[in-house]
């Protein structure tokens, strides 16, 4: 099915199954321990041997040489694979490093070997006995000594420019001209990367962890050269990705070869923590500089984003200005994206790359505009609102509710009680302030297929690749299903992961959960049709409800319409060009509230409260932890979260959750969440756009500016943590 | 983890005799600490002598009025007794601050006390470290060390210790029990217990090899106002940037002791002197010789807001 006009009455506007705060179908499988993730397959790959990763003790150099006889002769040991005995592999185009160092070393803990044992502690006291010899070079790990060095990326939009930026903002009447810095972040999901690989006949099969389950058979095929049909992905459920999971990682790899050296029995391996920091990617570090000038009355006349950041050579940038593109109005604009090469693990994409850093210096940039011209934040934000698209005037928005977010949200947070005067609330030793930003993020939208059969019990199957990487795909692809074919939720099984199914959109970039259903709504429109067809009804007229089929006054049920050998159909949706034609974004707005200890600079946040518009919501409840838990990452990096570089070494020193911190549960309050009532028809049939990573973008800024409020002190360095802010403080 | 060899013993002394016999043992008891330095073969024992079974669980009064806390209390019975909560507050709070709850059911006072640093290059084998590996170097001074020591450093390490329970028993002048291989006993008062890092950071405590925790004393309760303030990067599960553990009497005289500044809980006896004439005065007598990197510079400042708010809240 190709989506390519906007979408009118469908049976999703029914509305009985969809749209309804149905739990997760897999919730009960999960809290008893019944799902079965990627290391715990002992019921399709029993016997497992047990691999572990040596990573290179080097950020930069050569392999000198490997001595693996004492790791060959440890009690359990059955194989040391290395480069020198790997075979020949590939790199995959969407890896930037290697996913086996030899003989040059790219970044810090990459995979130099896996010893595959009986056991998991043989294995990693194996590793720990392998003596590798390293010619060290030096590296570039700091990104402020190499933002001189910075160079334009080659591809993307590094470089925008609309009207006469620098004439405009000299002329401003009210300025704001600030530099931010972000630091890198580490993904830090439950479950670590993870594999089970076993070879049969020269196939493999892998039951992994993973987004995007096409992208997986992929890049195994390059990495292995092996045809994509000798490769079977499975990753049905998956603890949490946030982007780190969007590629095949070493992980994968690893236990193919670790499997393949030991005749194919199955071999299992899990990074260990301090490897997700320093073996897999992270969200790169940004600098980043914000000029806007704005007139008396608030409107902003002209806006510029800068960003600098690093990656590996071959990578890409962290492209923090999207936001700045689409979020407000002002003629006169532009921005400038900048990539320096740096040494360190790879930097890619984590839960809203570009707007969940660039709206952090964005949206504090607008506080402090607002300062300036006395004027209420939220008001300013009013005021700069755009139903276009300000670098294409002739763009239209497909839906745009930022002013109704912005209001109803400080109408339910009670912003009328902000007294705009830093310093002047307390609550005990408390200082307490309050602070808002939007929320802006890109809604994207991706192909995707999915298979739908009903067999003679009227049960529905739906298969697709799509992953639930904890976000609730399980449950609105069988809300989706259950809508389009008229049955109840239990008559619907839901089959994902698995790349012998239907490719699909997969999970990132918040574009799983609109474009997947979207694909399922099109294979459920291809069988009702086939069921009409076959019946002899006319499909105009037809009607799924109740588990049945009507047309004028005939009525069939599902059960008996399949018939014995059952019907099936598989379609999948591919997008035309309504993304280009209108701009697709989702959009909120965040309140907070926070204290900060007089004393010690301590900030804990009071109370959160967010509305966001995202067209419609399938599943509010699913909806709702989307949205708590991107505020609760927010309260991270707004706060604590920082991968610390130790640039003599070229690594990640803080490489576990004690040292890496991200919120524990005493550090989130009570968090609000509306969503506005919206349908967006030009964005895909299921008229919805994504939610996945929308309440992360601009809460940071928020916090930050709540801060600013509680105690007078801005703080342009992310994390807010008390050092940074006791000196300044009265 | 590299294999090793396992008894329980039962008795005191004869644990002693079984660390002693066996070179590179190890006493376990709750392993939350261990268990995970054994797993990343930064400790290597090749033998664990369990001690869970020595019945060294029981808080006692002692003849002197004070409590006896069994080396194996566990942190959470030890925070929760009654006595503790209502005569040595100050212990109560600095214990619940520490860890999370299901680490507290596992830890012990002994072991609580035998913590070791968290220093993130004590923690990576690639890396030098002299109290890991004695005299392969210090990657902390010169790396990353915003949460290192201020206080009575050394060329050779900068580490700090963890323990929250064990700053507030510094300020309630607890004694360290131990017996030996030879069956003889020793109270260590807890000022001597841990040492500073000196040229041999290896060395952590003064317990003799092979030399057992029986149990901490508290000596007879001195009154006051018990406050356990700990500053800290996020609400719960981090470990202090500073700590400040406070008994304060009536008049504004007592006792301050602190954690997240030195290799050992730190406490200046002369310091406590100007307590009536502030926080001010209090902090620079605390703090004078310390050694700051750019990173934990801070804690000074940091030091002195924190004694002034502990002082607010005793007046309150």
């Amino acid at each position: 099915m190709k989506f390519d006009t906007p979408a009118t009455a469908n049976p999703t506007d029914r509305m009985k199954v969809l749209g309804q705060p149905h739990d997760r179908v897999d919730g009960k499988l999960k809290t008893t321990g019944t799902a079965h993730y990627a290391y715990e397959r002992n019921d399709a790959a029993p016997n497992a041997a047990y691999g572990y990763i040596l990573g290179s003790a080097i950020a930069k150099g050569r392999i000198e040489s490997i001595d693996d006889a004492d790791a060959k002769a440890a009690p359990g040991v059955l194989a040391v694979v290395t480069y020198q005995n790997a075979g020949k592999l590939g790199k995959a185009k969407n890896h930037t490093a290697r996913m086996l160092a030899g003989p040059d070393v790219q970044h810090y803990d990459q995979a130099v070997a896996v010893v595959v044992a009986e056991t998991f502690e043989q294995a990693r006291a194996g590793a720990k006995l392998l003596r590798v010899n390293y010619a060290r070079t030096a590296g570039r790990f700091d990104l402020a000594a190499s933002q001189a060095s910075a160079t334009k990326p080659k591809s993307g939009n590094p470089d925008t420019a609309v009207g006469d930026f620098a004439g405009a903002f000299a002329k401003a009447a009210v300025k704001v001209d600030e530099r931010y810095t972000t630091p890198d972040q580490s993904h830090m999901m439950m479950e670590p990367h993870s594999t089970t690989a076993a070879w049969k006949d020269g196939k493999l099969t892998l039951w992994t962890s993973n987004q995007m389950i096409a992208w997986a058979v992929g890049d195994m095929s390059e990495t292995l050269l092996l045809p994509k049909e000798s490769i079977h992905v499975m990753s049905p459920y998956v603890g949490g990705g946030f982007g780190s999971k969007l590629w095949v990682r070493s992980d994968a790899v690893m236990a193919a070869l670790g499997s393949r050296a030991i005749g194919g029995r199955p071999v299992k391996l899990a990074l260990a923590r301090p490897q997700v920091m320093n073996n897999t990617t992270h969200r790169p570090a940004t600098i980043q500089r914000l000029r806007i000038g704005a007139q008396k009355d608030g409107k902003i006349t002209a806006i510029a984003h800068e960003s600098w950041s690093g990656d590996l050579p071959g990578g890409g940038p962290e492209t923090a200005p999207n936001a700045t593109r689409l979020l407000y109005a002002g003629a006169n604009r532009m921005t400038a994206t900048r990539l320096a090469v740096l040494d360190l693990p790879e930097g890619n994409a984590m839960r809203a790359p570009g707007e969940a850093v660039g709206l952090l210096a964005l949206e504090a940039a607008m506080d402090d505009l607002a300062e300036k011209l006395q004027m209420d934040p939220v008001q300013l934000r009013i005021i700069n609102d755009t139903q276009v698209d300000p670098e294409k005037p002739s763009r239209q928005f497909s839906q745009r509710d930022l002013v109704g977010c912005l209001k109803t949200g400080a109408e339910r947070f009670g912003w009328n009680k902000r007294n705009a005067v830093p310093g002047q609330v307390r609550d005990g030793r408390w200082l307490v302030g309050m602070g808002m930003a939007s929320a802006f993020r890109d809604n994207v939208t991706m192909k995707s297929g999915a298979r739908v059969g009903i067999d003679k019990k009227g049960v529905v199957t739906v298969a697709t690749d799509m992953t639930d990487i904890g976000t609730g795909s399980y449950t609105i692809i069988a809300q989706t299903a259950a809508e389009m074919m008229g049955v109840p939720m239990d008559k619907v099984i839901v089959l994902l992961g698995d790349s012998s199914f239907p490719a699909s959109s997969g999970s990132g970039g918040q574009w799983g959960g609109n474009s997947s259903t979207a694909g399922v709504y099109a294979a459920c429109m291809a069988l009702r049709d086939t069921v009409a067809r076959k019946l002899g009804f006319n499909s105009t007229d037809v009607v799924f409800e109740d588990g049945k089929v009507k047309s004028g006054n005939r009525s069939v049920s599902l059960s008996e319409a399949a018939g014995d050998a059952g019907l099936s159909a598989e379609d999948s949706i591919e997008f035309g060009d309504l993304t280009k034609t209108y701009a697709q974004a989702t959009f909120g707005a965040h309140f907070v509230e926070v204290g900060v200890d007089s004393a010690t600079g301590e900030i804990r946040v009071r109370r959160m409260s967010g509305a966001f518009a995202a067209g419609r919501i399938l599943n509010p409840k699913s909806a709702r932890s989307q949205v708590i838990g991107a505020m609760t990452m927010g309260v991270g990096a707004a706060l604590m979260e920082g991968a610390i570089v130790d640039t003599r070494f070229g690594y990640f020193v803080n490489h576990d959750l004690a040292e890496y911190h991200v919120p524990a549960h005493a550090d989130i309050p009570m968090q609000d969440v509306f969503f506005m009532d919206e349908l967006d028809e030009k964005s895909s049939p299921m008229k919805a756009k994504g939610i996945g990573e929308l309440g992360l973008c601009g809460v940071g800024a928020a916090i930050a500016n709540a801060v600013y409020n509680a105690c007078g002190v801005r703080v342009r360095e992310y994390p807010l943590t008390l050092d940074k802010v006791i000196g300044r403080m009265a | 983890m590299k294999a090793f060899t396992y008894e329980r013993a039962t008795s005191a002394r004869e644990a002693a005799s079984a660390a002693i016999r066996t070179p590179g043992a190890k006493f376990i008891a709750g392993g939350t600490n261990l268990l995970d330095l054994m797993k990343l073969q930064i400790e290597t024992p090749q033998h664990l002598i369990d001690v869970n079974g020595l019945g060294l669980d029981k808080i006692t009064p002692t003849s002197e009025g004070g409590l006896r806390v069994g080396a194996l209390v566990r942190n959470t019975d030890l925070a929760a007794d009654v006595r503790v909560r209502k005569d040595y507050g100050v212990l109560s709070r600095a214990l619940v601050s520490g860890a999370s709850g299901q680490l507290r059911n596992k830890a012990t006072t002994a072991g609580n006390l035998l913590q070791r640093t968290r220093c993130p290059y004590f923690y990576d084998t690639t890396k030098p470290c002299n109290k890991r590996q004695p005299g392969s170097g210090c990657a902390a001074i010169g790396g990353f060390n915003r949460n290192l020591a201020v206080m009575g450093t050394s060329e050779a390490c900068i580490a700090t210790h963890p323990s929250d329970m064990a700053v507030a028993m510094r300020v309630l002048d607890a004694t360290v029990e131990t017996v030996n291989a030879a069956g003889q006993t020793r109270a260590i008062p807890i000022a001597d217990f841990h040492r500073l890092p000196g040229a041999t950071p290896n060395i952590e405590t003064s317990l003799a090899p092979g030399e057992l925790i029986t149990a901490v004393t508290l000596p007879k309760p001195i009154g006051g106002t018990h406050i356990y303030q700990k500053v800290r990067d996020r609400a719960s599960y981090a470990f202090a940037l500073i700590s400040v553990a406070a008994v304060i009497q009536p008049g504004g005289r007592g006792r301050l002791a602190f954690g997240g500044l030195a290799h050992k809980p730190w406490r200046v006896e002369a310091a406590e002197a100007q307590m009536p004439n502030g926080a001010k005065a209090t902090a620079s007598a605390v703090l004078a010789g310390a050694r700051t990197t750019s990173q934990n510079a801070f804690k000074l400042p940091l030091v002195e807001r924190t004694i002034g708010a502990v002082f607010e809240e005793a007046k309150a």
